[in-house]
C-alpha cells in the first residue's frame, strides 16, 4: 500500500509518500519559521494562510520527486489533531477531498502518534513493546506501546513541555526564535561546572514531569550574574548548558526508570527534543548500562514532517480503518481514544 | 453541455450546485461549525443523483470569500484537493457577487449592494450591477471597511443585500440615503448562483489551475500583535 501523507497541525507543511514494500518514496518539508520569527511565535492565522498555499505545490512535488503518476497512490493520510484547528482543517480538508477525488480511502492521524512511531520509519526499526519518550514543542510524555493504538501513558508534564522550556529559556536568554536548537547551540561552548540547576521532580517516585521552574531559575541566574560579571555572552553559554544539561538528566533519569518499572528493553524517543545531540549521547549510555537499546527517528523527521503522518496512516489504512466522507480535526484529542490496530 | 459542481462554506451556510447546461440542482443547509461534516457528502450526492463523474465535469467552483477565513479555507481545501484528483480546472467566484446574484434571482434587482459582517465593526462591500447577460458585474474593487465608510454608488436605484445589511442596516442605509431602495439582510450565499456565475467566467477562459484557487480576504491585516 502507497500511502501520501499530509502534516498541517502547526507551522510546518509536510508531505510524504510511504510504501509499505518499499518505504519512504519522497518527502518534503516547507517550514514557516520566518513568517512567525518576526512576532517570537506562532501566530494561528498566519499559518492557516500559508498551509493553504503551499500544500498542494509540496503534494505535487512529492509526486513528481517520486516519479509516480496520480493514479498509483492508494490512500491519503492527513493529520487531524492536535494543533492549531485552523491549520489542521487545511490539510484535513484537502487530504479527504483529494482521496474522494482519487476514489481511495483516506485516514485522519494522530499528530502524536505520527512522531511515536517515526522511528519505525528507519532501518532498524524497534519492534514492539517498548517505552517512547515523546518529547516536542507541545507535550512530554512517557508512553507504554505494545502495539499501534495500545498506548499507556506512564507520566507527562504538570506544565511546560520540554521543547517549550526550551523555547522559553531560550527567549530569556535573548536567542532568536524558534529558540531550542539555538540554545543547544549555545550550550555547546558553555562550561558544564559553572552553574548547577535543579533536576525537577526526579527526587520523588512517579514519571512525571515539570519543566516550568527551570525558566524562572534561568531568569533569577541571569538576572544575579549579569549584575556582577563582565562577559555576558560567556555567562549566557553557561547558563545554557546548565539548563540543557537539567533537562537531559531529567529525562534520562525517567527514562531509565520506566525502562525498570514496565521491564521493557527498548527505548524511543520522539519529537523534535530528540533532535537534541546531548540528550542522544546521554540517553544512550545510560540505557545501553542497563543493558536496553535506543531507537530515534532521524533529525529531520524529529520535528514536524509529512513522512511520519503517511507512515501512520498506511499502518492503520492496512489494519482497514478508514475515515468517512468528512473531516472533523480535533485541536485537542487525548492519544488514549485512539482504537487499537 | 457544461457542467460545473460549485460549492461554499463561506459562512453559516454549507452548500454545493451541480449546473449541467442551465438546470441547476442544490443542496443546502445552515450549519455553523458542520462544513467538514457535510460538504463532500453533499458533492458526492449531486454526482450521484445526475449520474455523473467528478472527472465528467468541465469545473468545479467555489466561493472565494470575503467571508469567515476558516470557513473560506474550508471551501478552498476542498476544492483544491478535488480539482487536483481529477485534473479539473478551477473558477474562483466572490461571494459578495454570488449574494448580489440570489438577490436578481428572486426578485430581479439589477443594482446591488452586497454587505457581509466583517467583524471588528467593518463589513465586506461590494457593487454590482447587473448586465445584458443577466449576471452581476463588479462597480468597483470590493472592500472591507466601517460601515460608516463605505464608497456610495453611483446614481439611484440601489438594492442592498446580504447579512451585513442586518447587522449595520442603519449605519449603511444612513450613508446611501436616497440611492437605497431596499435591503433584504436575509439573502446569503449560495453554491446554485455561484455555478451560475462560474459557468460564464468557464466560457470566457477566466478560470485557474487547482495551486492557484486560493481565498479572498479582502482584510490583510491580521495581527493585532506588535511585531517583537
Ligand atoms: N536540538 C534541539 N534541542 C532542543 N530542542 C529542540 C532541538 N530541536 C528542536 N527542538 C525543539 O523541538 C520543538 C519542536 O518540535 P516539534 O516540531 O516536534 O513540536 P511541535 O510540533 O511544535 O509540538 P507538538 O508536536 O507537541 O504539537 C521546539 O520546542 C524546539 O525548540
Ligand atoms: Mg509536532
Amino acid at each position: 500500500m502507497r500511502v501520501l501523507g499530509i502534516e498541517t497541525s502547526c507551522d510546518e507543511t509536510g508531505v510524504a509518500i510511504y510504501d509499505d514494500r518499499a518505504g519512504l518514496l519522497a518527502h518534503a518539508v516547507y517550514s514557516q519559521v520566518e513568517i512567525h520569527a518576526e512576532y517570537g511565535g506562532v501566530v494561528p492565522e498566519l499559518a492557516s494562510r500559508d498551509h493553504v498555499r503551499k500544500t498542494l505545490p509540496l503534494i505535487r512535488q512529492v509526486l513528481e520527486d517520486a516519479g509516480l503518476a496520480r493514479a498509483s497512490i492508494d490512500g491519503v493520510a492527513f493529520t487531524a489533531g492536535p494543533g492549531l484547528i485552523g491549520a489542521l482543517l487545511v490539510g484535513s480538508a484537502l487530504g479527504r477531498s483529494l482521496a474522494w477525488a482519487w476514489k481511495v480511502p483516506a485516514i485522519g492521524v494522530h499528530h502524536m502518534e505520527g512522531h511515536l512511531l517515526a522511528p519505525l520509519i528507519e532501518t532498524p526499526a524497534p519492534e514492539f513493546p517498548f517505552v517512547a519518550l515523546l518529547v516536542s514543542g507541545g507535550h512530554t510524555q512517557l508512553v507504554d506501546v505494545i502495539g499501534i493504538g495500545r498506548y499507556r501513558i506512564l507520566g507527562e508534564s504538570l506544565d511546560d513541555a520540554a521543547g517549550e522550556a526550551f523555547d522559553k529559556t531560550a527567549k530569556i536568554l535573548g536567542l532568536p526564535y524558534p529558540g531550542g536548537p539555538e540554545l543547544a547551540r549555545l550550550a555547546e561552548s558553555g562550561d558544564p561546572k559553572r552553574f548547577r540547576f535543579p533536576r525537577p521532580m526526579t527526587d520523588r517516585p512517579g514519571l512525571d514531569f515539570s519543566f516550568s521552574g527551570l525558566k524562572t531559575f534561568t531568569l533569577n541566574t541571569l538576572n544575579k550574574e549579569l549584575a556582577v560579571s563582565e562577559d555576558s555572552q560567556r555567562t549566557k553559554a553557561d547558563i545554557a548548558r546548565a539548563f540543557e544539561e537539567a533537562v537531559v538528566d531529567t529525562l534520562v533519569i525517567k527514562c531509565r526508570r520506566a525502562l525498570r518499572e514496565t521491564g521493557r528493553r527498548r527505548l524511543i524517543l520522539a519529537g523534535g527534543v530528540s533532535a537534541n545531540r546531548r540528550l542522544r549521547e546521554r540517553m544512550d549510555a545510560a540505557i545501553a548500562a542497563e543493558g536496553g537499546e535506543t531507537y530515534y527517528p532521524r533529525p529531520m523527521f524529529c520535528t514536524d514532517n509529512g513522512a511520519m503522518i503517511a507512515f501512520a496512516g498506511c499502518q492503520r489504512l492496512l489494519a482497514g480503518q478508514t475515515e468517512p466522507l468528512a473531516f472533523h480535526p480535533r485541536a485537542r484529542w487525548p492519544m488514549g481514544e485512539l482504537p487499537p490496530v | 453541455m457544461m457542467k460545473i459542481l460549485a460549492i461554499d462554506t463561506s459562512n453559516e451556510a454549507c452548500s454545493a450546485a451541480l449546473l449541467v447546461n442551465q438546470a441547476v440542482d442544490q443542496q443546502f443547509e445552515i450549519a455553523p461549525r458542520r462544513h467538514g461534516e457535510l460538504i463532500l457528502v453533499m458533492m458526492q450526492r449531486l454526482l450521484e443523483q445526475a449520474g455523473l463523474e467528478l472527472r465528467d465535469l468541465d469545473a468545479l467552483a467555489f466561493g472565494c470569500g470575503p467571508g469567515s477565513f476558516t470557513g473560506v479555507r474550508i471551501s478552498t481545501s476542498v476544492i483544491q484537493g478535488a480539482a487536483f484528483g481529477a485534473e479539473l480546472p478551477v473558477v474562483p467566484i466572490s461571494t459578495l457577487a454570488a449574494i448580489a446574484q440570489g438577490q436578481f434571482r428572486r426578485e430581479g434587482h439589477r443594482r446591488l449592494l452586497a454587505a457581509l459582517d466583517a467583524r471588528m465593526d467593518e463589513v465586506y462591500w461590494g457593487c454590482y450591477e447587473v448586465g445584458e447577460d443577466n449576471l452581476v458585474e463588479l462597480c468597483r474593487a470590493e472592500e472591507v471597511c466601517p460601515p460608516e465608510r463605505v464608497e456610495p454608488p453611483p446614481g439611484p436605484g440601489w438594492q442592498g443585500v446580504g447579512p451585513g445589511w442586518g447587522i449595520h442596516g442603519d449605519v449603511l442605509a444612513n450613508r446611501i440615503g436616497s440611492a437605497l431602495e431596499g435591503a433584504n439582510p436575509n439573502g446569503v450565499c449560495e453554491s446554485r448562483d455561484i455555478a451560475l456565475l462560474a459557468a460564464a467566467e468557464l466560457a470566457a477562459g477566466r478560470w485557474v489551475p487547482a495551486e492557484q484557487a486560493i481565498p479572498v480576504y479582502l482584510r490583510d491585516q491580521v495581527t493585532r500583535v506588535a511585531k517583537a
